[in-house]
């Protein structure tokens, strides 16, 4: 086998949201918040539903490509994934599901979409309340360790404890996505800015590095994307984004039980990031885009290191909020507000960000505009992350 | 006076229908810590799984470890997560590893102050709690400083 790479062979020709709640707010069911936001994207790109001919989807989503597919008319049929893992890590996975499809001619117009309204089903920040814990939970319930952000806090004490990094740079990744969010009428912290005091005073949700602004939210909302080839992209009316490279999968042994990974203070990209730089030709000096997942910034942290995007040894002096800024930072970061401060949509609320910056129509438009690197729920097995690119970077 | 370190209340843990942790809490009623130990290779392992990532052995035997070990990491939650921890307040979670035993670790709470302070490198040792009320009964293992 030959050219086995995605490298410009999609691209994403139309995104979609819908209005971004506070969980529990949104008016419209889970599934039609789904439908609105496929729609939404359809009439981005141009592309009637009915041509729609594939979904790929992550988290256990419920709105099943079924479904989906029954109630927009789509004609035929021909690609439905679903990416493995229940967080977000598999929101670039799911994009690169999607050009993989239609790369490989499995389909044609495929959907990478995620529908989540919290307030209808679980939350995340709570359990379930199931008085049995079976499997590696029976580990780890009992003594009260049951959310994702226990899950990872733990994963985060010891990268601090081994590199010294300090809370500030955490505070400054989550001052940074609620500095963006202002601008955005769809972020749900639109009005609500965060500065260093207010932070600092902010309740612990778990110490020693998790303050109430270090979570993300809990939100009802749907988002979704459309990947296509990138000749069909060139004939369409917005400005392609080129999938130029999307890695997925996690460190060796990185879901080893009860918390026995070998690397164990990582987000689980180590050996992702390469590969997928290599594919897309690119190196992490080329990124002008930076859209990083946020569970927690600890894992925001933990990922931009991974990526090679900031060193750890440098953390400390680089990671401050006018470097994370659009207004003349270095590398800003989350330029919509994220999943802490735009809306919690498993992340791919990031991807659609990246494609406006691309578009050139973002709010906070970044200068060097040509290349994106999204990186999915840090944290979590498997995760995946994507690089996107203009036409100058073919 | 409560004998557990948290409330009851909180999931207790259950085996599911594979049986695969059975003679880990066999074990702890009994006042015994046990570990997989690779009759293959010899190599310890822990959470319990079916077979030796090493060696790919599935001949793992149950083996009685002494409960010595040091705090890789920790974090003390102040959110409640479940309902039992509503009025709680903040309690200390460690994930501590087994130095005498390829490193493999554990979870379980720090007793004592739930204010102290944690140092990452402390040594501990294990301490089997029984919550001889539920039902079905079961122990945990929890750590103390030594």
């Amino acid at each position: 086998m030959t050219d086995r790479t995605l490298r410009g062979k999609t691209a994403i020709a139309g995104i979609g949201e819908t209005t971004y709640y506070k969980y529990g707010q949104s008016p419209d069911s889970e599934f039609k918040l789904a439908l609105q936001a496929c729609v939404n994207a359809c009439q981005d790109a141009g592309i009637s539903p009915h041509e729609i001919d594939g979904f790929a989807s992550y988290g256990n989503d419920r709105s099943e490509a079924g479904r989906l597919a029954a109630a927009l008319g789509v004609k035929e049929l021909r690609f439905s994934n679903m990416f493995w893992g229940g967080g977000g890590g598999g929101v670039c996975g799911a994009v690169g599901n999607a050009a993989a499809a239609v790369a490989t001619g499995m389909a044609d117009c495929v959907i990478a979409f995620r529908s989540l309204a919290q307030g209808q089903y679980q939350r995340y920040g709570r359990s379930g309340g199931a008085p049995i814990a079976a499997g590696d939970d029976s580990f780890l319930f009992p003594y009260g360790m049951m959310s994702p952000a226990q899950r990872f806090a733990m994963k985060v004490t010891r990268f601090m404890h081994e590199t010294g990094i300090k809370q500030e740079a955490l505070r400054a990744i989550s001052l940074a996505c609620y500095h963006h969010a202002q601008n955005n009428p769809n972020a749900v912290m639109r009005g609500r800015p965060l500065d260093a005091q207010k932070y600092d005073d902010s309740r612990w949700i778990i110490e020693p590095f998790f303050h109430l602004y270090d979570c993300c939210q809990e939100n009802d909302g749907a988002a979704a994307v459309i990947v296509v080839s990138a000749e069909k992209a060139k004939q369409l009316k917005n400005t392609p984004a080129y999938i130029m490279a999307c890695g997925q999968g996690c460190d060796h042994r990185s879901a080893a039980p009860v918390h026995n990974m070998p690397n164990y203070p990582s987000s689980h990209f180590s050996q992702i990031a390469p590969r997928m730089y290599a594919m897309a030709k690119m190196g992490p000096k080329d990124m002008g885009i930076v859209q990083c997942y946020e569970n927690f910034t600890g894992g925001v942290l933990m990922s931009l290191v991974e990526h090679g995007l900031v060193k750890a040894e440098e953390a400390n002096e680089f990671l401050t909020v006018e470097n994370l800024i659009v207004e003349g930072g270095k590398m800003p970061l989350n330029t919509s507000g994220g999943n802490l401060a735009e809306c919690y949509m498993h992340g791919l609320e990031l991807v659609i960000e990246a494609v406006r910056q691309i578009r050139g129509s973002a709010i906070n438009q970044v200068k060097s505009s040509d290349a994106a690197i999204i990186i999915g729920g840090p944290m979590v097995t498997p995760v995946s992350s994507l690089i996107l690119g203009s036409e100058a970077t073919l | 006076m409560s004998t557990t370190y948290l409330p009851a209340g909180l999931p207790a843990p259950g085996t599911g229908p594979d049986g695969l942790a059975d003679p880990y809490w066999n074990g702890t009623r009994e006042g015994k810590l046990r570990i997989q130990k690779c009759k293959g290779c010899g190599a310890w392992q822990w959470g319990p799984e079916w077979i030796c990532h090493r060696c790919h052995s599935f001949d793992l035997s149950w083996e009685e470890v002494q409960g010595k070990a040091r705090i890789y990491s920790y974090q003390r939650p102040h959110h409640p997560v479940h309902p039992a921890l509503n009025t709680h307040g903040p309690y200390i979670i460690v994930l501590v590893e087994l130095p005498e035993y390829g490193n493999v670790r554990m979870v379980g709470n720090l007793l004592g102050d739930p204010k102290q302070d944690v140092a990452i490198g402390a040594a501990v040792e294990a301490v089997f709690e029984p919550h001889d009320n539920a039902s079905p009964p079961f122990t945990l293992v929890q750590w103390r400083l030594v």
